[in-house]
């Protein structure tokens, strides 16, 4: 055909390209290779059998409307709960059953709190499966040069190093050939975190063809072939006393993986299991996940990656240990903190929250919601007989990932400082930021730390031949882990320029005061040098002495001693439309405690955009399969990404908790917006329908699911 | 092929092209301004809205022949003698965009709203930007940039 330079299949690549070199430190864990093409078996809709490369995107798409596929249809599974059965259709052959890993962790005596409890509730509850949908799909470029013998990859990632590592070793390139260059990346939240068959499949491509090769993906292609968040059920049982107190938790994790293991999929539901206790000092529990496959897409990381599912688990067990012994749920969650005293907390999971005061938070929102004023309104609509309802969630979420003994590929960051003779900075960050803002918040620490204007300071990442060695943007580790890279690199040049200024000055550098971008010795205003002279020195070196070696840079690889532990405490308002069932959501407040905030600004754009996703869990989103594994929400025209107008102004607040953890005093802030705000949201249209005696609705509570509960129709 | 004559940015060229191409692919492949962007293929999602005759168009739902005689705007020609677009200022300054991957077609939406509204309140603009989705900024921020710059203009 005109153009077509190339047709593959998985067949034709044959041992030319190895499985996905993905694995996973879990004892048990199933794991079955994937192909960078299906061979054989297409396991979900999206498992791409094919490639064709052509000079223009038309005849490559004129091309692939000649190709047939002939199928000979398996059985599938696409239930969750049916999957974990022994005798569901297998997703892959070989493996005995679907569950690819299995754990249980016990703390306490569940057993016999159970059974002496005054209150005992039983909940099944769904955290549905989302599409993430960043607004810029995803896209490669592979560029093979022939004479270099280098590799280099354009591509639309979260970790560029990750990406060149893996690049590396399934094409059996040395590392060092392999560039990497994500430039400015139109969203990720967790979707571009990963290894994606594309990447080396292009790159593969390139160095047959000797020619660059670009494939970006279509909307469609999106839906099916990028990962999928969520997805995951929880059995649930709280045993609590006659006031509230939550005395124990029983709980069974399914996690739907879709039909392959990915970068962290298996990670998603063992955060959850760990955040399970939320802010609460419980200490008897029976918690047992399991990792189940199915014939549809995998699911990954998706903004809060298994923080928000237990926090939806734990803040609706509180509600409903509320009803139960007829408490506002505020007492109830005041009655059951993890006390500011204890700190830090060892939770009965295992993990170790770094500081906290969840009543902070609490008692701060409810004044900024004025929330006797609000159940007074409640109170009046509810006598007109509106459906009124005001929902709380407190939460605490781990992220900061996090120290290298528990990430499989590092969980560091690095920094690099280098001053010019001009007294400019160049800041290479191995982050890899979507719209963060370090660009910013970056340039304002140099800028402090250093005195120079915040417009002399580039901050740059993204291109791994110019940052050598990073990690990457996820887990809310930006400003917690590479931000203390960087404060470590200012202390360092901070430390080298009073050295020189020192010896120019001839006064010992532990004399010298570094403040306001000038540097002089104590006592003696009248001889300070600016930053920018010292950065001459360093370069010119002519009167450096042989102690002090030129140049003023720093390079920094920060190692994180434990996670941070960012809370919050968010109120919804909502009101329920009984003929229609649509939920309108009139107020949003929200405190949030991210330790120290460099940039206030910036912290709420992720509160915003983080609330925005958590609210479009709570109401709107829904990843549906029917049972012959076809993704029925296929597009943007039936999977609900909200729109401006679902939204009311947010009212934001904080409080300033700040972490032992990190020089900073940063907790991160990325996902906790997402994580208060679907348990939240749920909180309050639940709150809205209780005068109707609707104890539990699933998400999204669209307005067919609301209308159906508020209208049973009585055969 | 067909020949397309028209003025982007206030420049006129003429091209042959596909009839099948869209206007978006036009205007990015042909034309080289990348500042409009593609999200979808169904017309949701409002990355590719640029101004045809100063109204706002989904540049993916439409030919480039379609546009054979008309005058374009792409967020390239927003700003006039290097000086930012009230808009694109107020976007920056308050933090109204954060991957930027919407706000072309955000900034030009906002455009024609503020050609037809001189001060329009918070339900009017949510309402006008309906058809723009922002994944990142929960469009608190994009309210406040296009109330913004309707105060300076």
């Amino acid at each position: 055909m005109p153009g077509v330079l190339s047709v593959m299949t998985g067949e034709d690549l044959g041992e030319r390209l190895g499985p996905l070199p993905i694995r996973h430190d879990i004892e048990g864990l199933q794991s079955p290779p994937r192909y960078v093409l299906a061979r054989d078996v297409t396991r979900h809709v999206g498992d791409a059998l094919a490639v064709v490369v052509a000079e223009t995107e038309a005849q490559a798409t004129d091309a692939l409307d000649t190709i047939t596929v002939s199928y000979d249809p398996l059985p599938a599974v696409t239930d969750l709960v049916t999957a974990a059965d022994p005798s569901a259709p297998r997703v892959h052959a070989h493996l005995a059953t679907n569950v690819s890993f299995s754990k249980t962790t016990r703390a306490g005596d569940p057993d016999r709190e159970f059974k002496n409890a005054a209150v005992v509730r039983s909940q099944r509850l769904v955290s549905q499966r989302l599409v993430p949908t960043a607004i810029e799909p995803r896209c490669v470029v592979a560029e093979y040069d022939r004479g270099y013998e280098k590799l280099t990859v354009t591509t639309s990632t979260q970790v560029p190093h990750l990406v060149r590592a893996l690049l590396g070793h399934i094409l059996q390139l040395p590392e060092h050939r392999v560039r990497v260059v994500a430039p400015e990346v139109g969203g990720g939240f967790g979707a571009k975190l990963n290894f994606y068959p594309e990447e080396p499949l292009l790159a593969y491509l390139s160095r047959e063809l000797a020619r660059p090769v670009k494939w970006t993906e279509t909307r469609t292609e999106a839906f099916v072939a990028t990962t999928h968040g969520r997805d995951s059920i929880c059995d649930l049982e709280v045993a609590a006393d006659a006031t509230g107190r939550l005395l124990a938790i029983r709980a069974t994790l399914y996690q739907d993986l879709g039909a392959y293991l990915q970068l962290s999929s298996p990670h998603i539901v063992s955060g959850t299991a760990a955040m399970i206790t939320g802010c609460y000092a419980v200490e008897h529990l029976d918690v047992t996940l399991k990792g189940v496959f199915t014939n549809k897409t995998t699911t990954d990381a998706y903004r809060g990656a298994g923080r928000p599912e237990a926090t939806y688990i734990i803040e609706r067990a509180m509600d409903l240990i509320a009803h139960a012994v007829e408490a506002d749920p505020v007492e109830v969650r005041r009655r059951n903190f993890v006390p500011v005293s204890s700190f830090p907390h060892t939770t009965a999971t295992g993990l170790q929250y770094d500081s906290g005061d969840y009543a902070g938070a609490l008692d701060k929102l409810l004044v900024n919601a004025d929330y006797q004023k609000l159940r007074s309104q409640q109170t009046e609509a509810r006598q007109s007989g509106r459906l009124f309802g005001i929902g709380l969630a407190c939460y605490v979420e781990m992220c900061g990932f996090g120290p290298s003994a528990m990430m499989a590929a590092g969980g560091w960051e690095s920094c690099e400082v280098e001053v010019r003779r001009t007294g400019k900075v160049i800041v290479r960050t191995g982050l890899k930021p979507t719209g963060q803002g370090e660009e910013t918040a970056f340039a304002q620490m140099v800028a402090d730390g250093l005195g120079v204007d915040l417009d002399d300071v580039d901050v740059v990442h993204g291109d791994t031949d110019i940052v050598g060695e990073g990690v990457g943007t996820f887990g809310s580790r930006g400003m917690v882990v590479g931000g203390s890279a960087l404060a470590r690199c200012v202390d360092i040049i901070r430390e080298k320029a009073c050295r020189i200024a020192g010896h120019l000055l001839e006064a010992s550098a532990s004399d010298i005061v570094f403040a306001e971008g000038r540097l002089y010795p104590r006592g003696a205003p009248a001889l300070a040098r600016p930053f920018q002279e010292i950065a001459e020195a360093a370069l010119v070196a002519s009167q450096l002495p042989a102690s002090i070696e030129p140049g003023l840079f720093a390079v920094h690889y920060y190692e994180p001693t434990g996670l941070t532990f960012p809370f919050g405490a968010h109120l919804a308002v909502v009101e329920v439309d009984e003929d229609t069932g649509a939920v309108t959501l009139r107020r949003y407040v929200a405190v949030d405690d991210c330790g120290t905030m460099i940039n206030p600004m910036l912290v709420e754009g992720q509160v915003h955009g983080g609330i925005a996703q958590g609210v479009g869990q709570a109401l709107f989103e829904h990843g549906v399969y029917d049972e012959n594994g076809q993704l029925v929400t296929g597009s943007l025209m039936d999977y609900a990404v909200p729109r401006a107008r679902a939204f009311p102004r947010f009212e934001l607040d904080h409080t300033v908790t700040p972490t032992p953890v990190n020089p900073l005093g940063a907790k991160g802030v990325g996902e906790a917006g997402t994580i208060g705000s679907t348990p939240a949201v749920v909180n309050a249209v639940m709150d809205a329908l209780r005068p109707r005696g609707i104890e539990h609705l699933d998400m999204p509570l669209t307005p067919e699911r609301v209308w159906r509960a508020l209208h049973p129709v009585t055969p | 092929m067909s020949i397309v004559t028209l003025r982007i940015n206030g420049v006129e060229r003429s091209d042959d092209v596909e009839p099948r191409m869209l206007l978006v692919q036009y205007l990015r492949e042909v034309a080289g301004l990348t500042g409009t962007h593609v999200g979808c293929e169904t017309s949701i999602c409002g990355a590719c809205t640029i101004l045809v005759d100063g109204r706002a168009v989904k540049s993916c739902t439409q030919f480039a022949v379609q546009v054979n005689g008309r005058s374009v705007t792409t967020i390239e020609g927003l700003a006039a003698d290097g000086e930012l677009d009230p808009l694109q200022e107020a976007f920056w300054n308050e933090h109204g965009l954060q991957c930027g991957f919407c706000t072309p077609g955000m900034i030009l939406t906002a455009h024609q709203l503020l050609e037809t509204h001189a001060d329009p309140d918070e339900t009017t603009i949510r309402h006008a930007i309906d058809g723009n989705l922002c994944r990142c900024t929960g469009y608190h921020n994009i309210v406040r940039a296009i109330q913004t710059a309707a105060a300076q203009r």
